[in-house]
């Protein structure tokens, strides 16, 4: 028997088919017209145009960032479209108005748009292309005042609360893909936990990419007041499609005192093939803000999908006692390119921040872990761990590792551990003799690596997020 | 059970078995015993399909197949079993969850239906009793932290959940107590059976007190050059390797 690392067998991407269905898209090209366009489609109050007016013209001067660790030719933004949304009943007043082919798509997706089938205290808003087609349990959340829509819909419905946080915790100007995003988003989820409630169901967001040689680029904000908790999960998947395609989503979350923000994702865009063809690139920002005293803000995230992946989840710990998190993992199989960590920035007192990233690479990935951990002056006595560990399977891989460490506080208290390992050749026999295959048994052995991230998610995704780490891994041992 | 016929073994090149011959019927014990890089290890590694062991002649037949055109997992599944001198450790992997998908992978192999959850648990449980082991082995990550007494037991463990038809113990005494030494061979006993057989390898005499073999082999350059009833272990164990050496260069 032989264990050859280098073959990389093709492995059949589960969720990579497209949809039929009628496509009203945007002309393909990026200008004020086209921001104008996205805007009037949604019927726009005047302030949010101007709003993204404003992005626009400050995204003209800024230049696209370099400093990642990734590899790609460059993007012609003038190239794709900006806009895509299923043209039949474009607001579906219920299940019924939605395209079937649409509620199909979910259906092979798993997740069925059915409030009676879906998982037990879950609910989805799905969001297709540049627009939410559903979201269930909305009435049923609303009895405990809690409010799970649409973004655009909360723009109509909540303006008061869309005009005090968009653009809250991650400013129009902040970056270049944040920037592009604040002019051109289209939907997301909105997400607002009234004062001293614990929301009674877990939410998540589902994001499709369907349409071709469009970008998708969602926004959501969660806002949860005072002593409140939630618990937010978002999955995402795109069709097989040889062109790259972008996405480049802006997710704010605000916790007030006392409050509790969870958020989970489970990343499975399309990852291109094994020539490196094709794929998502990704470039998200994702930011929270612990405002309050004692505020949480978790972040959980399997990240196995996208050509690139340019993603830090951070969070801003003002609130004294607050606690930001980070729970990675990061898989980077065939061509497939990473740069993801995370920022903890410490501004209140007896602030701690944990930060766990396990990073896998196989065939010829590129998997690297950057992260930022400043303590600001008056800082008092705050606390960091971070744990950073690596794995590599084969030898045309590779792991990268640039921790920041800014202490402007003497009385911080900081530990960095990091460990870089290659799946062990002993190990994978040690399991066959036991009578495993090559395949379960680096799945076995993977999953393992990943552990302290997987107990951070809520219990049904654990199990998904391992399956979806073996099939990832699929053809990456020979 | 198993036949070894001029078994010819190369490691990087280098070859370490120069023309093994040994057979083991059912039921039966052998031990092997030899000095240092005699190449008692990489018979136990040839026979379970290490991957850089090199088989350049020879054939190694067990149950009516040859082992040598079978993948490490199918020989495991076929009932060969290796108790590693040095169990491997697997952060993260709860000992439970390798085992039970291991047994159930056998299983499977085998045209038999797995094993649900409850039933595995009451079953390990009742063999980790008869091993003295700890509740808290079965939840730990695979070999992780575990004392090297604890690692050996967890072998025997294994050994008895997955119930193989030949089992290989690869100097299991190393590193163990009198007391360990005791619970393992009493672990192992309790599996004899005229369906199974043992290949039982070893340094030193003082195992076969406890695990007594049908039949000791000495194992010298690559070869078997003297076998025996137990007696010729207690012969090794006062005369030493010297005079068969010599035996063998004369």
């Amino acid at each position: 028997m032989s264990i050859d690392f280098e073959k990389l067998a093709e492995q059949e991407y589960k969720y990579g088919f497209s949809t039929e269905v009628n496509q009203d898209v945007a002309p393909v090209g990026l200008s004020e017209d086209t921001i104008r366009l996205i805007s009037s489609k949604k019927d726009e109050p005047e302030w949010l145009l101007d709003w993204r007016l404003k992005a626009y013209r400050h995204w003209l001067t800024m230049k696209e960032p370099d400093w990642a660790f990734i590899d790609y030719p460059e993007i012609d933004f003038n190239s794709i479209s900006y806009y895509a949304e299923p043209s039949n009943n474009p607001k579906p007043e219920s299940l019924d108005d939605i395209d079937p082919e649409i509620r199909e798509t979910y259906n092979k997706l798993g997740i069925p748009l059915e409030e009676q089938k879906m998982l037990a205290g879950v609910a989805v808003d799905a969001v297709f292309d540049s627009v939410s087609v559903i979201t269930t349990f909305k009435e049923k959340l609303a009895e405990d005042g809690v409010i799970f829509c649409s973004i655009s819909e909360a723009v109509k419905e909540h303006p008061e609360l869309i005009k005090k946080y968009l653009g809250y915790v991650v400013p129009q100007k902040d970056n270049f893909y944040a920037a592009l995003n604040s002019a051109v988003f289209t939907d997301g989820s909105f997400v607002y936990i009234p004062k001293g409630v614990r929301c009674p169901m877990e939410l998540s967001t589902y994001f499709r990419i369907n349409a071709e040689n469009t970008g998708q680029f969602e926004r959501t904000l969660i806002v949860a007041e005072e002593g409140s908790h939630v618990s937010y999960l978002e999955g995402c998947t795109a069709p097989k499609r040889d062109q790259n395609q972008l996405h480049a989503a802006v997710v704010e979350l605000v916790a007030h005192k006392d409050a509790t923000i969870k958020y989970s994702t489970i990343q499975n865009w399309y990852p291109g093939d094994s020539e490196g063809k094709g794929g998502i690139y990704n470039f998200v920002t994702k930011r929270g803000r612990c405002l309050g005293d004692n505020s949480r803000i978790s972040w959980t995230q399997v990240e196995t999908g996208s050509a690139i992946t340019w993603k830090y989840p951070s969070c801003i710990l003002e609130g004294d006692n607050s606690v930001g998190e980070f729970y990675s993992v990061a898989l980077t199989n065939r061509k497939q390119q990473a740069d993801t960590g995370t920022k903890m920035i410490h501004i209140g007192k007896n602030t701690t921040s944990n930060i766990v990233s396990k990073g896998i690479s196989a065939g010829q990935g590129h998997n690297t872990y950057r992260g930022l951990v400043e303590i600001g002056k008056n800082a008092e006595k705050a606390r960091n761990y971070t744990q950073c560990d690596s794995m590599l399977i084969g030898d045309q891989c590779g792991a990268h590792t640039f921790p920041y460490i800014e202490v402007k506080n003497s009385t911080a208290h900081m530990e960095h551990e990091a460990s870089t390992s290659k799946i062990g050749e002993d190990q994978i026999f040690y399991c066959q003799q036991r009578g495993l295959s090559a395949e379960d048994a680096v799945s076995l052995i993977v999953n393992g690596f990943c552990k302290d991230v997987f107990k951070e998610l809520p219990f049904e995704f654990a199990v998904e997020a391992e399956k979806l780490l073996s099939v990832s891994l699929e053809g990456s041992v020979g | 059970m198993l036949e070894i016929r001029d078994l010819h073994v190369e490691v990087e090149g280098k070859e370490i078995l120069k023309g093994l011959n040994l057979t083991i019927n059912k039921g039966e014990i052998h031990s092997i015993m030899g000095p240092n890089g005699s190449g008692k290890s990489t018979l136990a590694q040839v026979l379970a399909g290490r991957d850089s062991y090199e088989v350049t002649k020879g054939e190694i037949i067990f149950a009516g197949k040859d082992l040598t055109e079978l993948e490490p997992e199918e020989r495991a599944c076929e009932g060969v079993f290796l108790a590693f001198q040095y169990p491997i450790e697997i952060p993260g992997v709860a000992n439970t969850y390798l085992l039970r998908e291991a047994l159930n992978s056998i299983r499977k192999y085998n045209g038999q239906k797995p094993l649900k959850h409850v039933e595995f648990g009451k079953l390990a449980r009742e063999k980790m009793k008869n091993l003295e082991m700890e509740d808290d082995l079965l939840k730990r990550s695979v070999n992780e932290g575990f004392s090297g007494g604890e690692k050996k037991r967890n072998e025997i463990f294994q050994m008895q959940i997955l119930e193989p038809k030949l089992c290989i113990l690869d100097e299991t005494d190393s590193g163990l107590d009198i007391d360990a030494l005791k619970i393992v061979s009493d672990g192992v006993n309790s599996m004899k059976s005229p369906e199974r057989s043992f290949l039982v390898i070893t340094h030193y005499q003082r195992l076969l007190n406890y695990i007594v073999p049908d039949y000791v082999h000495v194992l010298v350059n690559g070869k078997i050059v003297k076998s025996g009833g137990k007696e010729l272990a207690l012969e090794l164990e006062e005369k030493g390797y010297g005079w068969i050496e010599e035996g063998v260069s004369a």
